[in-house]
């Protein structure tokens, strides 16, 4: 679709402070745009958990969005472990972070179940050793 | 009710002023970040002890009216830091989470 809106952006894998930056921007983006507020909450919670994801394991990485009338589009891509068992990291409450995390609030297992939850859909792209893709679709209701 | 009032009737600390005209309609309460970003509702209350600075973020993709940190939770430096820069509301409470959420209901209805 020639009318969607692209945007791009690194995530650091430094540490929590800038994870939320990205989610954060593209959430007042779609807000000017007009976009519902469902949809902009569900976009922003998925991105967010993504992020994190990309801190927690993987060094940080890059995400790509596209914002079509109809629906957003989100790229998150990152160059870490890749996920050895993408099933059980489905599962709520299954999770690999480390300690340090937890006491930070995250860590709990939720991360992947929120963004399926509150996607419209999901695909895991996963390479051991060579890094994870995760497609993201939220199709905006008028 | 806003943000304001809220602080005053309650005899809350305000740490971080953001826009303390915005309403309260809620009230939602918990520290596991995941957890709460899906599920506390916009324009609420939320009642924590993680004054860090994922919180921060957390209170804006959620959208929620004010963070208050109960029983005197420690709000961590760059976590304020952020929340000024995003002008998010942030309380102290030295009360726990279940006596302060009591007080707020009666406030609400």
């Amino acid at each position: 679709m020639s009318n969607a809106i692209h945007l791009h952006y690194e995530v650091s894998g430094e540490d929590f402070t800038r994870a939320g930056e990205a989610s954060g921007l593209v959430k007042k983006t779609l807000k000017k745009l007009g976009y519902n507020s469902d949809a902009i909450r569900r976009v922003a919670i998925a991105m967010y958990e993504a992020e994190i994801n990309m801190v927690i394991h993987a060094e940080g990485g890059y995400c790509d969005v596209d914002i079509y009338p109809d629906r957003v589009e989100i790229l998150l891509a990152d160059k870490g472990p890749g996920i050895p068992d993408v099933e059980k990291a489905m599962q709520e409450g299954y999770s690999t972070a480390p300690d340090n995390v937890r006491t930070l609030g995250f860590g709990a297992g939720m991360g992947l179940p929120n963004i399926k939850k509150y996607t419209d859909d999901m695909r895991i792209e996963t390479t051991l050793g060579v890094g994870t893709n995760v497609y993201l679709t939220v199709v905006v209701n008028a | 009710m806003n943000v304001k009032e809220f602080a005053e009737r309650l005899d809350l600390k305000v740490l971080v002023e953001g826009d303390t005209e915005r309403e309260i309609t809620g009230c939602y309460i918990g520290d596991l970040l995941s957890w709460v970003m899906g599920r506390a509702p916009e324009d609420s209350a939320w009642l924590t002890v993680m004054g860090n600075i994922n919180s921060i973020a957390v209170a804006t993709l959620a959208d929620v009216s004010c963070i208050v940190l109960v029983e005197n939770a420690a709000l961590d430096e760059n976590a304020r830091a952020k929340a000024e820069m995003h002008e998010v509301n942030i309380l102290l409470s030295k009360e726990n989470s279940y006596h302060l959420a009591v007080k707020l209901h009666e406030l609400l209805s």
